[in-house]
């Protein structure tokens, strides 16, 4: 694919793609609190409001549990909000996403994927933001800094598409990608405000049917956040349901159109596959790990074995429809965690893609590999044995051990 | 206009459209949906109100019906000034990109005692320490009403709550109230007030000025609450009253830090003779009932010695002798 736009070479860490396109999407407010490894980003962002060269009110809040709420509230007054946190700083902020996304507010968040304490780590893996599943949030992993710098442009006008109004978490592996120098293309700031374009508030009924929009506005006053108890909560949180339904087309939309104007495609926006048309074998992961799993692939390719990968970018919405129909032809798959789910055998990865598979006429053997918690390297050696143990199922046509600790001392 | 040119009429005020409606559901006697109000009456031009979770929330926001003719938003529990540095952020770069089209937006934080001497405590002192063009109004009833009277850090020395009841071991609350007014004080606020909702205008003139600084503006508001101080619901004023004759609560005014007793409690200053003893204030509360036992004669004892202490030193940093 070609680009129709120029775009410029820069070597970024993750966290400065981050910021640097947090910087170009015209944001309004940034609250933020710096929390390793995310801190780049603050910084950087900082660096920005200080030689002027944002239009940001910058607030640098006394704790993430206020970044949240002050980006919450300075959304629903009408602003682009954006923050930043990981970790322990994702996990005081819990509260809070609900809320965001409950309010309907589009922040758009970069989630510098660490361990959560104890013991206190400061390393890569996803039990931040897989802890926070459930808290109505569009959930996307980016594998590499392009990605991330291309999913916070793209995550901005996914939020905030009036049939979708939901924040969206964008997670990149803490240091692996954080803090690890790239080369990364970047849009001119014309180009990123053009396919972000203004805000746009979308107007809702009031009680007397009367258009409004739906913001914090002097002029037409709202009230927002209200207590809706037995005989109305639920239609609040149905609606949430039918948002996220509805970003599953806006994702894959937003995803063609840059990839129109930039020539980087991820899959259809939701998965991506590689190698998998006519693979027997293949691995499910999210982040970064995919572009290791691919050169195994591509070694695994070279002596004759069929393996595939899919990766998973949008967590949230889960991408149901798009993991049976990549899997049709696998027979044996393994789902791959970099997080856990205390007592719920097996990752949440591997619950949700296990739970799709599950009213297939012919299923292919699912097992799940538990990996690189803390931050523990996983080497191309480690991530091959994946590929020989489903060839091993695929012979014996049973699953010894359904879950694995790849790369745990034993 | 400054607060202090600004004068107003009972006409005024009751000419005013009304901000706080009419047809929620707080309680018969509740002095926390008066004071909001009062407040809502001392407002200058397009104003955001946010909430934190508490009485004042749940009752005059419950879906599909609200108490708010202005703009009014609800986050959570300790978020009342986070809301608010959120809001005024986002309404700062607005105005300067030309998205919004009023000149200016006043922004009102408000929040109970639970939601402002403790849960929203580190909130409030962040966002003041930020700097945010705000005012936060703390209502204090001097308890978790809304779930159902627990102590706070608001709550008085003595008092008998759900959580600090007076048992057979122990006479109430042991821990003495936050003097919450006085850390906002040390924060370098510009405006920092007390008020009581019997001197109604005295009031609405400390919401104005609060409203007119440019930067953060704290007030504590004096509210009485008839079903967790187990007080009759027609006396609320009445109590409001005598929290002050009796220097429980004096009213007074700190701009830049300097300190000033405000007329009700300056009178008391002048014509000590007219402080009226603590048990005329705690009578008739059931919250302080156990304190008329005689085994608790010491209690009540050193809830007035205190008292006296506390006012003393506050004559004293009004320079008053």
């Amino acid at each position: 694919m070609l680009s129709k736009v120029d775009q410029k070479m820069m070597a970024l860490a993750g966290d400065q793609a981050v910021a640097y396109a947090a910087k170009q999407s015209d944001v309004d407010v940034v609250a933020a609190y710096p929390i390793t490894p995310q801190t780049i980003i603050v910084e950087k962002f900082s660096e920005y409001v200080a030689n002027g060269e944002v239009e940001t009110e910058f607030v640098c809040t006394e704790s993430e549990h206020s970044a949240m709420t002050a980006s919450l509230a300075a959304s629903v007054t009408g602003a682009r909000a954006f923050t930043a946190t990981a970790s322990a700083g994702l996990a005081l902020m819990h509260e809070m996403l609900f809320v965001t996304s409950g309010c309907r507010a589009p922040v758009v968040m970069a989630i510098a994927n660490r361990a959560l304490s104890a013991p206190l780590n400061i390393h890569g893996d996803h039990s931040d933001s897989m802890a926070q599943r459930d808290s109505g949030w569009i959930q996307m992993y980016a594998e590499n800094s392009q990605e991330a710098y291309d999913s916070i442009i793209q995550a901005f006008k996914i939020g905030e598409n009036t049939n979708v109004l939901l924040p969206v978490m964008v997670g990149l592996d803490g240091f692996t990608l954080s803090h690890t120098l790239e080369n990364v293309l970047t849009f001119s700031d014309e180009f990123v405000h053009e396919f972000i374009g203004t805000r746009k508030i979308p107007d809702v009924l009031t009680h007397e049917a009367k258009k409004s929009p739906f913001k914090l506005d002097p002029k037409n006053p709202m009230t927002m956040g209200p207590i809706a108890l037995q005989n109305y909560y639920f239609e609040f949180k149905r609606q949430q349901e039918e948002a996220m339904k509805n970003a599953i087309e806006i994702i894959k939309d937003v995803n063609n159109k840059f990839a129109d104007l930039s020539g980087r495609k991820y899959g259809n926006g939701l998965v991506e596959d590689y190698k998998l048309d006519d693979a027997e074998i293949a691995a499910i992961c999210l982040g970064s790990t995919a572009g290791t799993m691919k050169t195994v692939i591509d070694e695994l390719r070279a002596t004759g074995t069929k393996a595939g990968l899919l990766r998973i970018r949008t967590f949230r919405p889960f991408p149901s429809e798009d993991i049976i129909s990549a899997l049709k032809n696998v027979k044996a798959v393994a789902v791959m965690d970099k997080s856990m789910s205390f007592g719920g055998n097996g990752g949440p990865a591997y619950h949700e893609v296990r739970h799709v598979l599950y009213d297939l006429p012919s299923k292919p053997f699912v097992v799940n590999y538990i990996y690189g918690l803390g931050g523990r390297d996983t080497s191309p050696v480690q991530l091959k044995t994946i590929y020989i143990d489903l060839q091993q199922i695929l012979k014996t046509q049973t699953v010894k051990e359904p879950i694995k600790y790849l790369g745990l001392r034993q | 206009m400054t607060a202090q040119e600004w004068k107003f009429t009972s006409k005024d005020i009751a000419n005013k459209p009304e901000l706080f409606l009419s047809g929620h559901r707080a309680c018969a006697g509740c002095a926390p949906a008066t004071v909001l109000r009062l407040v809502m009456k001392a407002t200058r031009g397009p104003t955001i109100v946010t909430e934190a979770t508490g009485c004042m929330e749940v009752v005059s926001s419950i879906y599909p019906y609200t108490s708010w003719a202005t703009p009014w938003l609800h986050t959570a529990f300790e978020t009342a000034a986070a809301n608010a540095s959120g809001i005024e952020a986002a309404l700062k770069i607005l105005k300067k990109k030309g998205r919004i089209s009023q000149e200016h937006v006043d922004v009102i934080a408000i929040a109970g005692d639970g939601g402002t001497f403790d849960i929203g405590f580190q909130a409030l002192s962040g966002a003041v320490e930020r700097g945010h063009d705000f005012l936060f109004l703390l209502y204090d009833n001097e308890a978790y009403m809304n779930t159902g009277i627990q102590r706070s850090g608001g709550t008085p020395h003595g008092a008998a709550t759900t959580t600090s009841p007076a048992g057979r071991a122990i006479p109430g609350k042991l821990e003495y109230k936050k003097p919450l007014a006085d850390i906002m004080v040390a924060h370098n606020m510009e405006y920092v007030a007390t008020a009581s909702p019997y001197y109604w205008k005295d009031l609405i003139t400390k919401v104005r000025k609060g409203l007119e600084v440019e930067g953060p503006a704290f007030l504590h508001v004096f509210a009485p609450c008839p079903r967790g101080w187990r007080s009759n619901p027609a006396k609320s004023i009445e109590y409001s009253k005598l929290a002050v004759e009796t220097c429980i609560f004096p009213v007074w005014e700190a701009v830049n830090g300097e300190y000033s007793l405000s007329i009700p409690s300056k009178v008391l200053s002048l014509a000590p003779q007219r402080k009226k003893p603590v048990s005329e204030y705690l009578k008739g509360q059931g919250r302080f009932r156990h304190l008329f036992r005689p085994e608790n004669k010491k209690l009540l004892e050193e809830i007035q010695n205190i008292t006296d202490k506390r006012w003393q030193k506050l004559l004293k940093k009004c320079n008053l002798p």
